[in-house]
């Protein structure tokens, strides 16, 4: 079994970056984890933002979170990326859309318009 | 819901909105049948709200959190030839042991059963969504068993580091990939 002592190296590593991780995160990724968004493939895209953001040392900087349904279910998976006032809601996010998400808007600041739900209703 | 997984993940979704702080995960796997059992410490449900829980067209807005996940789940189970089945105590009237268990049985020889699929992402999830909630996973298996219990993991890393941790979370997925038998 993996073993505990990699869990106190953790912890270990941990307490010498508490004042980094303190700081309030300057985006916040948000996916729809309801019946509907589970159902549609969202367990998955959780899981690749959040080991693309650990991966790129993002940690404390941006947060991923999840959320229940917010009424748009045939959209689904959708994923919020919140930075300041301002919102970005893609829809029909998959694990290739969720790395891309990441390298373009989270990490170069850039929006992918074509995924969010303004291009869909367009 | 294409594998079990997604609807474990879905009704313990239910035992977190239900405000609980412990919640237990069984699996019971034999050649011909599998049993989930989900338990929590949450609010619990009132009789007359359990007696129409798995019918999806009496939820209303105000009990939107239940929705459709526990008819997917009761259908997933009595496709197999199995059943699922509620039991809740209200905290109202439990003030000491308020929770609710879904059961659900499954037939794995029939055409119709969904496969279990990857648990270990469900769980990686849960912990991810819910760190200040202790999760124990069980599943007992004939020739092995594969146990996680956050209650243990918060033991040793103590309040600096929150269970939703990447790093954290990589350890779980790591040790569950290893007691699933899984290569590094």
């Amino acid at each position: 079994m993996k073993s505990l002592e990699e869990l106190k190296a953790i912890r270990e590593r941990m307490q010498n970056k508490v004042i980094l991780r303190e700081g309030s995160a300057e985006k916040r990724i948000v996916v729809g984890m309801a019946t509907c968004g589970i159902a549609a493939g969202a367990r998955p895209v959780l899981n690749t933002f959040v080991e693309e953001i650990a991966n790129r040392g993002l940690t404390g900087k941006v947060e991923v979170g999840q959320t229940g349904c917010i009424g748009m279910c045939r959209y689904e998976p959708i994923v919020e990326v919140f930075e300041g006032d301002q919102r970005v809601t893609y829809i029909f996010v998959d694990p290739a859309k969720a790395k891309e998400i990441v390298e373009k808007h989270i990490v170069g600041g850039q929006p992918i318009v074509e995924y969010t739900i303004g291009a869909a209703q367009k | 819901m294409k594998e079990l997984s997604l609807n474990i993940l879905d009704i313990a979704q239910n035992s977190i909105h239900a405000e609980a702080s412990f919640v237990q995960i069984l699996l019971t796997e034999t050649d011909e049948s599998l049993k989930l059992e989900i338990r929590d410490d949450g609010r619990g449900m009132s009789e007359e709200f359990l007696s129409r829980v798995t019918d999806p067209f009496s939820t209303t807005r105000t009990t939107r959190k239940v929705g459709l996940g526990l008819p997917l789940l009761k259908l997933a189970a009595e496709q197999t030839g199995g059943y699922m089945q509620i039991t809740s105590r209200e905290r109202a009237l439990y003030p000491d042991t308020h929770g609710t268990e879904v059961t659900a049985f499954f037939y794995k020889n029939h055409l119709d059963f969904t496969p279990l699929g990857d648990v270990i992402s469900t769980v990686v999830s849960l912990v991810q969504g819910s760190p200040e909630v202790d999760f124990l996973f069980m599943h007992e298996m004939p020739d092995r068993t594969v146990e996680i219990d956050t209650r243990m993991l918060r033991e040793v890393l103590g309040d600096d580091v929150p269970l939703s941790d990447p790093e954290v979370l990589m350890w779980i997925r790591g040790s569950m990939t290893e007691q699933y038998g899984g290569g590094e």
